[in-house]
């Protein structure tokens, strides 16, 4: 792994380098964190809080630095979230796409290969994500969804800390350029 | 335009993303009142506009008649052209407006009479599809209208509302083939199921061939339903065919007989008697109240004084004959057997009925024979 430099913002899109990844890799990967999401926390429900779709959709937005990829990609996997839940299929998409669209707009301005970039921005984008849906669910179910916002602080922080581990495992997984 | 696509293109996929995923959200979520949101949503963006169009052409027709004749003042030579056309016109909007006034004032009077809470309301729409027999009306949930709630007119029911959205609601007419409603025939008392046949006339189902419904007959609806209170007007027998295991009638309905403008939906329905004879259909006169101050009693307001009978033969007989006993201090029913009768051919002064001596005591003062 290789972090660039001492500086964090780009001072042209030129200088972010746009990671490429085998195409079994765009695949199978946010399969994989979908078979998570749904499979793991029946057997280890501590791990329930893991939201690896998203974590898998940031990852993408960010290294890949396409806005119209990221968008599409957090509307795909969404929708597979939406399909798998007993939500109507399109609410997590939506939050998904916001989510993926933003993600690579920031990629395209900041040094995503940095760590300490990767922590706060997996954070923000747990709470947004979070956030987002929260209001999805009022404002189109009309549910009565609590907010919880101290529970949802500390798991967007587990979720950035794995989600940075993560990041880390799978820029080995990049293209030789 | 394709730099500009090509400049904006990553917001507008996804914008275009968003709003398919809202589309597709829209179509499988329902509200509160099982309703799709995507209804709810298209109700809501169309109805306004609806209601709009509705408003506007209420109030055009007077601006432009008022605009052509204000046109007419200065251009004389066309006005008495125009002359004869332009009363006609008045004419049949004179016309209209008289019959809507009667129509007003019909649901006026037939809201404040029936004993069911109801709420006055315009339809505004009709549902879209080429052989719809929804109509839309300007009001929803928010004058408390609820889907399943049973809309009529003075002349008989209407329909049932199907959706109810915050400013207007649908309504499923009487004579979509999706309608049904329990009936109950004027003479008989034989129950039936309503249905509608996406024609002008209805049809009366499950009427076991043995029972009597004649052509003639008025229909009522029997409030088995639970949508339509019981004895409300629903329409005329037309036809009554003789089929096993049964009957087939065609019933005119009535309820949309003066055409649909104004409806009543019944927030609260109340079931009443079926009545013994047939809705009037004519227009029925309904005089001013009187006023309450200044009704004066009439001069003379006791009962007719006993010196001026009025009744039969036999009053005026028995008048005369108290006149005769009172002149001789005979009183009749205490005389003992045998006694001295009083004289029947005493000649009274005056004529008969006037009091000769003293005045007439008053009614039941004097005992008879």
């Amino acid at each position: 792994m290789s972090y660039s430099g001492g500086h964090i913002l780009l001072s042209s899109q030129r200088e972010g380098q746009i990671s490429r990844f085998p195409a079994w890799v765009m695949l199978m990967v946010p399969l994989a964190a979908i078979l998570f999401q749904v499979y793991v926390p029946l057997f280890f429900q501590f791990l329930s809080f893991l939201e690896m779709p998203l974590l898998v959709v940031v990852y993408f937005a960010l290294t890949r630095r396409s806005q119209v990829g990221g968008l599409l990609l957090g509307a795909l996997v969404g929708l597979a979230q939406d399909s798998l839940s007993k939500n109507p299929p399109g609410l997590l998409g939506i939050v998904n796409t916001l989510v993926g669209y933003f993600a690579a707009s920031v990629g395209l301005r900041l040094d995503v290969d940095h760590p300490l970039i990767r922590l706060p921005l997996t954070f923000f984008f747990f709470l947004f994500h979070q956030l987002f849906y929260w209001l999805m669910v009022r404002a189109l179910l009309g549910q009565q969804l609590a907010f919880e916002a101290q529970k949802t602080l500390v798991l967007g922080l587990l979720n950035a800390v794995v989600g940075v581990s993560l990041f880390h495992f799978l820029d080995k997984l990049r293209k030789a350029t | 335009m394709e730099s500009f696509l090509n400049r904006y293109r990553s917001i507008t996929i996804l914008l275009l993303a968003i709003l398919a995923q809202l589309v597709l959200v829209a179509f499988q979520v329902k509200n509160d009142r099982d309703v799709r949101m995507i209804r709810v949503w298209t109700v809501t963006a169309v109805t306004p506009v609806a209601r709009m169009v509705e408003a506007l052409r209420g109030g055009s027709s007077g601006l432009i008649r008022n605009y052509v004749l204000l046109h007419d003042a200065h251009e004389e030579n066309r006005r008495l052209q125009e002359e004869v056309g332009r009363l006609k016109l008045d004419n049949n909007f004179l016309k209209n407006e008289l019959n809507m006034a009667d129509r007003a004032k019909v649901l006026a009077v037939f809201q404040s009479h029936t004993p069911s809470r109801t709420v006055a309301a315009t339809v505004i729409g009709i549902g879209a599809g080429t052989n719809s027999k929804v109509v839309f009306v300007d009001r929803g949930t928010a004058s408390g209208v609820e889907r399943g709630m049973a809309v009529v007119t003075p002349d008989g029911i209407v329909g049932k509302v199907i959706a109810a959205y915050p400013m207007a609601s649908a309504v499923l007419l009487i004579t979509d083939p999706d309608f049904a409603a329990g009936v109950v025939s004027q003479k008989g008392q034989v129950r039936g199921t309503l249905k509608g046949q996406g024609t002008p006339t209805c049809k009366v189902d499950y009427v076991p061939f043995e029972e009597k419904v004649e052509p003639g007959e008025w229909l009522y609806t029997s409030g088995d339903d639970r949508i339509f209170p019981r004895g409300f007007p629903v329409g005329l027998v037309k036809v009554v065919r003789s089929a096993q295991p049964f009957k087939e009638i065609l019933v005119d309905p009535s309820g949309m007989a003066r055409g649909l403008q104004d409806v009543l939906i019944l927030l609260e329905g109340v079931h009443q008697a079926i009545p013994d004879a047939p809705p009037v259909n004519q227009p029925v006169f309904i005089g001013p109240p009187p006023p309450a101050d200044t009704v004066k009693p009439p001069d003379n307001p006791g009962p007719p004084p006993s010196g001026a009978p009025a009744g039969t033969e036999a009053d005026k007989l028995r008048a005369q004959y108290k006149e005769i006993g009172d002149a001789q201090g005979h009183k009749f029913g205490e005389g003992t057997p045998g006694s001295k009768a009083p004289d029947f051919n005493l000649k009274l002064p005056g004529p008969v009925g006037t009091p000769a001596s003293k005045p007439a005591g008053p009614p039941g003062g004097a005992s008879h024979p």
